[in-house]
């Protein structure tokens, strides 16, 4: 058994790169997700690993370090909240362009605009549905507790090195901030420098002896050209969506209606169930892991047993809702609930909510 | 005497220049009689000087130069508009050992990316940053640059740059030799060949004072023309910048080893 310690969901991401053998962190501070960098810097992980930890001036800064970093092959990391994501589109478009592999957190609060320091799940649009210009995809997971804030970060890593793609980890303040028990896992060692150029031929880190230069760049003024890449994209995307999509299910069995959440959401439905099935309501809760790829699958086949409805759970004016609706085609009932701006519901309001909408209605 | 022929007169042991092998066959996207292509190969003919081919990154922007790893010869990036200090930053950070450079226009580095510049400047990252300023917007077709100099006509100053309305010309390189964290500021240009053997001095140092891990930026610009964007003929635009923007935009050496230059 790993080691078990009792930490904040933020200081979990931060010990999990350290472990992860990230090579190079680059952050701006925001609240509620200061404390992954603040945590870092205390740790000095130069002297654990040898990773580089730099504050950077903004978070446009920092996502266009992730590209020059990643785009040498090393393992590059961000963490920020909701306006710091805002500005780091632009650069994630590029990465998704260029096929440079990196992980971002987003530890969301409420917006829009400056919007507050509390917990909120509105920023799902932007997560799935590209956010900055282009086709492109991020693989976006999405932890429901601390310990999945730190057994996401290798995750994420190896999905992101295994198709060239940015990860998205997307959590909330919630989970960034609330403290429970975490089995850390053991660390992963750093790549040497000699086993980054031997395992990633496409990394500009110096051009080899006798070997061709490389490359990394997301234009190509070819329009023709430009299509052809924008195709390979999609057949990765395509990949994606087939090898690397995570769900759970839990009480559907005989469910009669199923709760979509994910996140702090999904940890409260939980609860909710617990009371609805008290009142003999045969409800179960579809956690989506994987916000993008979107599991459609689990979808398709509560709406062919002829499930009776579907509740969403967000905290967003309804955002998860859409891509739902969009695998259900009108053949089942599909309302949403949720607290936003930064309100956070309570398990009572989501049965409510079912009952109200669902089961009443 | 016997005729000399073409055969007689290629032979290695007469060869005093060549194209360095750091450029490549591509024909250059630039206009004819543009600094940037000169500009280029100065870069690729010190890396090669100082045997770095294998051990140099090079960053991209964008502006024209924006194909600029189509025709250098080594690993290259390209960056978002204005963030190549920031991509460079981590390349080096994480690459401590290789040899990385950046390479700018003036809307890129001192409009678009002005914080990212004072920023790298300012940490003192041990990179190379190339400045190409022509006091212009060439890529985008000839608007109004941070460095375009009062009463200039551009695109999007059509009757001049009016200083009340649109703000005072930003010398950038005065501006980072005063961060602490710059090691090396400088002035060139590529107009002529005394020129030209200055500013390749000039960047032999630069890349220099990197690999010798100096501590802080090693800053170069490079003043240019823009003979599409000024709407002048290569030679007048040369005449024009020598009289117009080399007063403003004095050559010379700003900062070396640290310490500023008393000018
Ligand atoms: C975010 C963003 N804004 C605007 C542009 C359009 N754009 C491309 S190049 C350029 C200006 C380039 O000027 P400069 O850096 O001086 O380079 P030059 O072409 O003069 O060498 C602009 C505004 C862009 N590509 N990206
Ligand atoms: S537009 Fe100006 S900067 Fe661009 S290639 Fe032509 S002369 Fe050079
Ligand atoms: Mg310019």
């Amino acid at each position: 058994m790993g080691e078990l310690r009792l930490m904040k969901g933020n200081e979990a991401l931060a010990e999990a790169a350290i472990r992860a053998g990230v090579d190079g962190y680059f952050g701006y501070p925001i609240t509620p997700q200061s404390e992954v960098i603040e945590y870092l810097m205390s740790e000095k992980p130069h002297e654990r690993t040898g990773m580089v930890v730099l504050q950077a001036e903004s978070e446009v800064a920092s996502i266009n370090m992730l590209y020059g970093g990643g785009g040498t092959g090393k393992k590059v990391m961000t963490s920020s909240s909701s306006p710091g994501i805002s500005l780091m589109q632009e650069g994630l478009s590029y990465l998704a362009g260029a096929e440079i592999p990196c992980v971002v957190a987003n530890v969301v609060r409420g917006g829009p605009g400056l919007g507050d320091i509390q917990p909120a799940q509105s920023d799902y649009f932007q997560s799935v549905k590209g956010g900055g210009h282009g086709d492109y995809r991020l693989f976006v997971i999405a932890p429901a507790s601390v310990q999945e804030m730190s057994d996401f970060v290798p995750l994420a890593f190896d999905v992101a090195f295994k198709y060239r793609i940015p990860s998205l980890i997307v959590s909330d303040g919630l989970i960034g901030q609330m403290m429970e028990k975490v089995e850390l896992f053991d660390p992963i060692p750093r790549l040497t420098d000699e086993e980054v150029i031997a395992r990633y031929p496409w990394a500009t880190n110096g051009k080899p002896k006798g070997k061709e230069r490389r490359i990394l760049t997301s234009l190509d003024l070819d329009p023709h050209k430009m299509e052809r890449h924008n195709w390979a994209l999609q057949e990765k995307y395509k990949l994606i969506e087939e090898n690397e999509t995570r769900f759970e299910l839990i009480g559907c069995d005989d469910a009669e209606y199923i709760i979509v959440a994910y996140g702090s959401s999904s940890r409260i439905a939980q609860k909710s169930i617990q009371l609805a099935r008290k009142k003999g309501i045969k409800v179960g809760l579809l956690r989506l892991i994987t916000l993008w790829p979107f599991p459609k699958k689990p979808i398709e086949e509560f709406v062919k047993n002829g499930i009776k409805g579907f509740l969403t759970v967000e905290m967003s004016a309804g955002q998860m809702i859409e891509d739902v609706k969009l695998v259900v085609e009108g053949r089942a009932k599909v309302e949403h609930f949720g607290r936003y701006g930064g309100v956070i519901h309570s398990p009572e309001e989501v049965l409510e909510a079912l009952e109200q909408k669902l089961i009443g209605g | 005497m016997a005729e000399i022929t073409l055969q007689d007169i290629i032979k290695p042991e007469n060869l005093v220049y060549q194209k360095t092998k750091l450029m490549t066959d591509k024909t250059l996207s630039y206009c004819p009689g543009c600094g940037h292509g000169t500009a280029h190969r100065l870069i690729m003919e010190v890396i090669e000087e100082l045997g770095k081919e294998n051990d140099t990154i090079g960053v991209a922007p964008v502006g024209c130069s924006v194909l600029a790893y189509e025709f250098m010869n080594v690993d290259m990036q390209e960056a978002a508009h204005g963030r190549a200090p920031a991509v460079a930053t981590a390349i080096k950070r994480l690459w401590p050992g290789k040899v990385v450079f950046s390479y700018q226009g003036d809307g890129d580095l001192a409009a678009i990316g002005t914080a990212e510049t004072i920023h790298a400047c300012n940490r003192g990252e041990r990179i190379v940053m190339v400045f190409i300023n022509n006091g212009i917007y060439g890529m985008t077709g000839g608007q109004m640059a941070p460095t375009t100099l009062p009463n200039m006509k551009t695109a999007t100053s059509p009757y001049g740059r009016d200083i009340d309305m649109m703000g005072n010309p930003l010398k950038m390189t005065e501006l980072v030799s005063y961060l602490p964290g710059t090691y090396f500021v400088t002035r060139q240009a590529v107009h002529t060949p005394a020129a030209v053997r200055k500013a390749k001095r000039a960047l032999r140092m630069a890349f220099q004072n990197q690999i010798d891990g100096k501590p802080g930026v090693s800053f170069v610009e490079i003043v240019s023309n823009c003979n599409s964007g000024w709407k002048m003929e290569p030679v007048q635009a040369n005449t024009w910048m020598e009289e117009n923007m080399f007063p403003f935009y004095q050559l010379g050496d700003i900062k070396v080893d640290g310490k500023l230059i008393d000018r």
